[in-house]
């Protein structure tokens, strides 16, 4: 019974782990390479999710809507980075707060204009909603599954970009030191461009495989965005490696707190004390755990190398 | 007797080493000048001595004391002061606030809330001495961002001694500079000599051959040739590394 | 000192509310008023660190909802005396700074602005998690305290003048604080860190002890809140409130003493105002926002300045 428990808690926080991923990729390169603090990047995984719906709506095909929603996506967070963040990269940290900031009350007000304030529920077409038994006995929903392998290929094709090509040696460069870029010749305007356009639509696939299995409301960006924080504070502000170590970590954690810290906790407190302080203490786990290692590594686990 | 002591110091960045087994020694009173071409590593020297940056391996003393492990306020607390090869003053407060604050730094705690700091007396008159020595007396009340750029480094001098070292720490003091503004620093440099010891990093070669008590030559991180300017003159080392190109 | 000029007025404007309020007849106008000023006081405390010096805390929130809990927990539990609750609000709060400020001040820039974001966050969770003390749906609190032993805070006018005199306090007392010998400190550290490092100072204790300042500060107008709204939930320190003191203390004028005064009224006022024409008023604010951002810094106090300067 709990062995049971406990695997399918370690897929439900690996599948959180990879949405945090999705998340967290976009904004550690974004805030690697220009330099930004984009505080709407929890808007977007929104958007995405709000335009599967829509789309979904439209094409009555979940599978036709999913892709449909992250070229959206990108498309927004294109026309944003090009109206307005652009202008900000030069701009310091506290410019690039306050902007993304109204960036996120327009978005969150805009959606509930054009969807209402009420929750989304996106339903999922038959072949994607049943239950699978990869252990006997212990049924878990394909749709996870699904979100657990996409992910992870997203994860490796993230890493063959980053490592094995020349945009992804920009990238590296770029992450490290900004004005040797520069001097390369590269057009730098399009290579923020792409770069922000490809965080946007990790960002939008996240919500749009989030959709169906959270309510599709305004504010679910902002929960995330600060969990992907934590991520890539831990991880190391620029590290995509460190964003996807502190993404499954931080997944997992959470979830197991979750569900086993009061049992835990009973071990060793009277069971009503556990069963108060469980709950209370696993709401706060992954931030004690982020302030542990920053104690000792101020700058996360794999900080990129300056100079 | 030496006021400063340094032995085997050491500092590698990744593949580069920057120092490498630097030895070096300043007596109280002098002015040791440490020249060297580009990327001898004469930066970094200062700021592993200010400590600003903490060296791998090797020894430093202040007065027989080990300093090596402390931070730069530590460091600064016993007496070291430094200038930066890039202006670097308080843009928007004026001139004389950036003195009285260097001032500050030395006089007392700066836990105090709520009495105002330019009505302390010591503050400003030490200040107010400092910015007159400098020959900056006129400009105390502009702000230090509305300053010329040779003010600004005058500026940056009356703060590093505002703080009253006994090791002052000058990371190309003239850089920047017009050949008038040029002169009178090295001026004012002299002035201060036999008073305070000076480790001086430095460009203009007429400037130290003219200012020097006795010349450290660093190429590649390491200590080629010590000792006074007509020695260095005459070494045949220093000569073919470095002031063959140069004089 | 234009701004100076606008600040004593608004001030007198604010001391006469009561009578305007009873005048017209509009006895909420000491609500908005009186919430106005808590907003003051928080976007003051957070002007010390993020005006003087430099550290853009995401988090300030947090300081409010602690205080906030520190009233509604101490009133629950038959505590009632603001003598009492205010202490405790205002050491908890200073506390929690302290605590995390070993943590987020050993980093700098962007670092600090997600790791404050990321306590205050854990906090939310804390107190909604809570179910002793409401959870999700947050506190009444049963009754308003005593002020030493007197039943003066039932008075809406009293508690009105009290949370005054604790923002004239506060505005007070910044104005002292950045002239002191550790204002300057902390403002050499705004402007070049690695400067005053070199000159002695071990900067990390003076910014820590800026935070925990600022911190308690924010904490006591917590307590007022909770004081003025019988209430207190997780709302009051839901990451968006810290977002809107940052823009509170930008529109002001960062690193005035009065810029915070100005940004906590200018912002409210906005809210009512455009909360008036449309219900969906961010829409207007976000954008907004960004034209400030882009177009008009220095705020209303630097706008006051220059006004003040024409002849």
């Amino acid at each position: 019974m709990t062995a049971l428990l406990l695997v399918e808690q370690t897929l439900n926080g690996l599948q959180l782990g990879i949405m945090l991923f999705l998340m967290s990729a976009g904004l550690t390169l974004v805030f690697g390479i220009m330099n930004l603090i984009n505080l709407a990047h929890g808007s977007l995984y929104m958007i995405g999710a709000y335009f599967a719906a829509a789309f979904l709506t439209l094409t009555g095909s979940f599978l036709l809507a999913a892709p449909l929603a992250v070229l959206a996506t990108l498309a927004i967070g294109v026309a944003v980075e090009i109206t307005v963040l652009r202008t900000l990269y030069a701009r310091d940290h506290l410019d690039q707060v306050l902007a993304t900031f109204g960036l996120i009350l327009f978005f969150n007000e805009g959606v509930r204009l054009l969807f209402g304030a009420e929750s989304l529920y996106l339903d999922l077409p038959p072949g994607l909603k049943g239950q699978v038994e990869i252990v006997p006995g212990a049924p878990y929903p394909l749709f996870r599954l699904v979100i657990i392998f996409v992910g992870l290929a997203v994860a490796a094709a993230l890493y063959a970009l980053v490592q094995k090509t020349r945009l992804g040696a920009l990238i590296r460069a770029g992450a490290s030191n900004r004005e040797m870029v520069g001097a390369l010749g590269v057009d730098i305007p399009r290579l923020f461009t792409l770069v922000f356009g490809l965080g946007a639509a990790l960002a939008g696939l996240g919500g749009v495989m989030a959709g169906p299995i959270v309510s599709v409301q305004t504010g679910m960006g902002e929960e995330i965005l600060i969990l992907a924080f934590v991520v890539i504070v831990i991880g190391g502000i620029g590290s995509v490696r460190g964003a996807l170590f502190a993404a499954l970590a931080i997944g997992i954690l959470d979830t197991m707190g979750r569900s086993f810290l009061a049992e835990i906790l009973a071990l060793f407190l009277p069971r009503e004390a556990a069963q108060t302080a469980g709950p209370t203490i696993a709401s706060m786990l992954i931030y004690l755990f982020m302030a542990a290692i920053l104690f000792f590594r101020p700058r996360g686990l794999f900080p990129p190398k300056v100079r | 007797m030496t006021l400063l002591t340094v032995e085997g110091l050491s500092k590698r960045f990744g593949g580069v080493v920057a120092c490498d087994q630097v030895a070096l020694e300043v007596r109280p009173g002098e002015l040791h000048a440490v020249i060297g071409p580009n990327g001898a590593g004469k930066t970094t020297l200062l700021n592993l001595l200010s400590g600003e940056l903490l060296s791998d391996e090797g020894r430093i003393a202040l007065d027989g004391r080990e300093i090596g492990a402390l931070d730069a306020p530590a460091r600064a607390a016993l007496g070291i002061g430094r200038s930066f090869q890039i202006t670097s003053v308080f843009g928007e407060f004026t001139a004389h606030e950036n003195v009285a604050l260097a001032v500050q730094a030395r006089a007392g705690h700066s836990f105090r809330f709520f009495a105002e700091a330019r009505r302390e007396r010591a503050l400003a008159d030490g200040a107010r001495d400092m910015l007159e020595r400098m020959g900056l007396g006129e400009r105390a009340n502009t702000p230090a961002a509305a300053l010329s750029h040779g003010e600004q480094r005058q500026l940056e001098i009356a703060m590093a001694l505002a703080a009253r070292p006994r090791l002052l720490l000058l990371d190309e003091p003239t850089a920047g500079m017009g050949p008038s503004e040029s002169a009178r620093m090295v001026e004012f440099l002299a002035s201060l000599k036999g008073t305070i010891a000076m480790l001086l990093v430095e460009h203009d070669m007429d400037a130290v051959f003219a200012l020097a008590d006795r010349i450290t030559v660093m190429t590649y991180g390491r200590v080629i040739a010590t000792g006074s300017p007509d020695a260095i003159r005459a070494n045949d080392e220093v000569r073919a590394a470095y002031l063959g190109t140069d004089s | 000192m234009g701004a100076r000029f606008a600040a004593f007025a608004i001030l007198a404007l604010l001391a006469a509310v009561p009578a305007i309020a009873a005048l017209l007849d509009q006895p909420f106008y000491l609500d908005i008023f009186g919430r106005a000023m808590v907003y003051a006081i928080a976007a003051i405390s957070l002007n010390l660190i993020l005006g003087y010096g430099g550290l853009i805390s995401f988090g300030h929130a947090a300081f409010i909802g602690i205080g906030g809990y520190a009233v509604g927990i101490l009133s629950v539990n038959g505590i009632d005396d603001v003598l009492l609750q205010w202490p405790a609000a205002i050491g908890a709060a200073g506390m929690f700074a302290l605590l995390t400020g070993f943590v987020v001040l050993r980093t700098g820039g962007a670092h600090f602005i997600m790791i404050t974001l990321a306590f205050a966050q854990m906090l939310f969770f804390l107190f909604t998690s809570l179910e002793l003390y409401g959870g999700d749906d947050g506190l009444s609190i049963p009754h308003r305290g005593t002020l030493a032993g007197f039943k003066v805070l039932d008075s809406p006018v009293a508690l009105y003048y009290l949370v005054f005199a604790v923002l004239a306090g506060a505005l007070a007392l910044s104005a002292r604080l950045v002239e002191s010998r550790f204002g300057m400190v902390l403002r050499g550290c705004k402007s070049n860190e690695r400067r005053m490092r070199a000159l002695g100072f071990s900067t990390f204790r003076y910014k820590l002890a800026a935070y925990v300042l600022s911190g308690a500060l924010c904490g006591f107008a917590g307590a007022l809140l909770a004081l003025e709204s019988e209430f207190v939930g997780p709302s009051v320190l839901h990451w968006s409130r810290s977002g809107e003191l940052i823009v509170m203390v930008v529109m002001g004028g960062m690193g005035t003493v009065f810029g915070p005064l100005f940004g906590a009224l200018a912002y409210l006022m906005l809210g009512h105002f455009l909360g008036d024409l449309t219900k969906h008023w961010h829409v207007i604010l976000g954008p907004v926002l960004i034209l400030i951002v882009l177009y008009a810094r220095g705020g209303l106090a630097g706008l006051f300045a220059r006004l003040g300067k024409r002849p």
